[in-house]
């Protein structure tokens, strides 16, 4: 479609007096007595903090060789301790176990599998940030329904008559990746359905859905995560095997749907009636209305709100430590308490806290352009 | 369609029901003892309302008498409870088919516009031919251009509503319902959420409209509009039709005292 693009009129620069460094120093820092004081008080903090965090973190730190000898230093009286810095030795010596699982880092010439799974993966999305991409949508589609089957029949390998390995291998950070996309991806329309459901004019799927998201509310994912792995294999008959990993993933979806399907309700409510019934008035059905002029306008509203509950769902995956799978903290923590890397356990939790802080960081800065890119110049 | 008048039909329609001096004769619209309550409230009592192809309507009355409500019914934004309507002879009742057919000839302008945010002027002009009517799309684009010529911003397809003003988002809004190409449009003040310098441009829009021979239902205090235009101009109160007559005698020679006091204070700024 052919046609003039809008381009706001630029503001006018501000005043002189209130742009620049000195400018930003005087209003934001220095701007009363007490607001000097504190900007003090908050630079001697950082002084006390910052560098001997780097110290610990970098400068200090080991990240040579591959045994545990590397890290440590003669003390004063001739004693071996502890050399003063982090020891990414360790990091580096359990990297894969930490990343794919104990499956992967026991077969080392099987780690191509899970190493091609990411690679696709990230190489599928890179078009996704590209602007002059345009099957965006065909490209999505693909990730959320197609990628699942790539991603299993690699790691899993039966499907490709490679080595299998079972779903009680997997772990590490590759672990993380799936329960979060498998409860992301599903809670995702089962949200919407849900959400919508919840305003149904029709008294029995609304008290459903009502019941539905209430009852995943109430329960903290700890328990819902427990009763997958308890309760579910009573539902089926005994001689379906149902994976562990499987189940998890079912619980963390349903819980998670509960969460998404309130934050797209928040959007649906913000929604002018105008909306719906200017589309009634033209003619479109219950399920054109909701695809086409109510949802797109909801889900926009209300990301925000999903991608927080995404990030959070991201986070809570490590609970899954409880029901005996080894997700990236819970494989940090068993490295850190081996014989050979005993009293390595700051490490272990430092390189998981800034994975997970990459993913949600990476996550929420999405959220942002995403919204700003849907920004079409209304109020709403 | 069966057309078997119920227990209503010895109700007379007030004033008799002006005869049309406009349109073809042909029946386009009918409401029959109609009847709605908002629970113990009753809002439409025992409208009668016949409506010719062709023939333009004004509806006025004071707020809260029941006009957005009536016109409200034709295309089932709001259900009533007693009495039947039918569009083009199409009943509207519970059969969801019905009520589809009756939306697909029927269009309707809000007050305050309504145009889906999110997508361009020529995208809010072209999305219900293409889902609903099936239009192909390269088809639909032309005929949206079209309209938007008609309405007077055909340089403005690639903006988003937000970024128009309201004059042009109601024009667009127009050009909307046309692109359906509806027989019946109905208006819900149209004007009334506009500021004065934008109202004109909205009116010049429905009168052209009216000149081509659409048939319009519409609720406006516009009375400029109502004498230039309207065939037969309707009173409401309270939930009742209570004088129906020619724009002429209406405004110069009306018979109830609601509607004279209506008309003192409304033509008094
Ligand atoms: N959804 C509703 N539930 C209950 N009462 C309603 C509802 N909608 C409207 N009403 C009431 O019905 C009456 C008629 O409303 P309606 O909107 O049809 O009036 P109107 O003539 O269009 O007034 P206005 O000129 O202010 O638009 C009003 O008293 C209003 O309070
Ligand atoms: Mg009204």
């Amino acid at each position: 479609m052919a046609g003039a693009v809008f381009t706001p009129i630029a503001a006018r620069p501000a005043p002189a007096a209130t742009v620049g460094a000195l400018g930003w120093v005087r209003a934001n820092l220095l701007s009363s007595p007490i607001n000097a004081l504190l900007t003090l008080a908050a630079l001697y903090f950082a002084w006390k903090v910052i560098p001997p965090s780097l110290d610990w973190l970098f400068f200090n730190a080991t990240i040579s060789g591959g045994t545990v000898a590397e890290c440590k230093t003669a003390g004063e009286d001739g004693l071996i301790v502890d050399a003063p810095g982090a020891c990414w030795t360790f990091v580096k010596v359990r990297f894969l176990q930490l990343m794919f699982g104990l499956y992967y880092s026991g077969n080392l010439d099987q780690v191509w599998r899970p190493v091609l799974m990411f690679a696709l993966f990230v190489g599928l999305m890179i078009p996704l940030f590209v602007r002059s991409f345009r099957k965006k949508l065909l490209l999505g589609a693909f990730i959320v329904f197609g990628f699942p089957f790539v991603a299993y029949a690699l790691v899993h390998g039966e499907w490709l008559g490679l080595p299998v390995a079972d779903t009680d291998q997997w772990g590490g950070f590759m672990l993380t990746f799936f329960l979060a996309s498998v409860g992301i991806v599903g809670a995702l329309p089962l949200g919407i359905l849900f959400a919508l459901g919840r305003r149904s004019q029709m008294p029995v799927i609304r008290a459903f859905c009502i019941f539905y998201i209430e009852m995943w509310r109430a329960a903290p994912l700890i328990t819902v995560l427990y009763m997958a792995s308890n309760l579910l294999p009573l539902f089926f008959p005994s001689e379906v095997d149902f994976d562990k990993v499987a189940r998890a993933m079912i619980g963390i979806t349903l819980f998670q749907s509960a969460y998404t399907a309130e934050a797209i309700r928040g959007g649906l409510q913000a929604l002018d009636r105008g909306q719906f019934e200017a589309a009634d008035a033209l003619g479109f059905g219950f399920w054109k209305k909701s695809g086409l002029v109510v949802l797109p306008q909801a889900l926009k509203i209300s990301i925000p709100g999903i991608v927080n509950s995404f990030i959070e769902l991201f986070k809570d995956t490590t609970l899954v430590l409880i029901i005996g799978l080894f997700d990236l903290l819970n494989m940090a923590e068993t490295a850190s308490r081996s014989p050979e890397w005993k009293g390595y356990d700051l490490e272990a939790y430092v390189f998981t806290a800034s994975v997970f802080f990459v993913f949600c960081f990476g996550m929420s800065k999405y959220s942002q352009a995403l919204e700003r890119k849907l920004h079409t110049g209304h109020a709403r | 369609m069966e057309n078997g008048n119920t227990e209503n039909t010895e109700k007379p329609a007030q004033n008799g029901g002006a005869p049309p001096q406009n349109g073809n004769g042909e029946m386009c619209m009918s409401l029959n003892a109609v009847n709605k309550w908002y629970g113990e409230f009753h809002v439409l009592r025992d409208i009668n309302l016949e409506v010719c192809t062709g023939e333009k309507l004004v509806v006025c009355g004071p707020s809260g008498s029941g006009k957005s409500t009536l016109i409200r019914c034709i295309n089932r934004l709001e259900e009533h409870q007693e009495g039947r309507i039918s569009v083009n002879g199409i009943e509207l009742n519970d059969d969801l088919k019905h009520i589809d057919e009756v939306r697909r000839e029927v269009g309707m302008v809000f007050q305050h516009f309504n145009l889906f945010p999110h997508l361009t002027v020529l995208q809010n002009l072209t999305l219900a031919p293409i889902w609903v009517r099936k239009t192909p799309k390269n088809e639909a684009e032309e005929m949206a251009m079209h309209f938007l010529k008609r309405v007077k911003i055909p340089e403005q397809a690639a903006k988003y509503p937000g970024q128009l003003s309201g004059g042009q988002q109601q024009r667009v809004a127009i050009a909307r319902s046309l692109c359906m190409k509806p027989k019946v449009m109905l208006f819900d003040e149209p004007t009334s959420a506009l500021d004065p310098e934008m109202i004109k441009e909205v009116l010049d829009v429905m009168v052209e409209l009216a000149r081509e021979g659409m048939t319009m239902l519409c609720v406006t205090h516009e009375m400029g509009f109502a004498r230039t235009v309207a065939d037969r101009v309707i009173f409401m109160d309270e939930g009742q039709i209570v004088e129906e007559n020619n724009p002429e005698d209406f405004f110069n020679n009306p018979q109830n005292d609601r509607t004279k006091l209506f008309l003192s204070q409304i033509l008094s700024h």
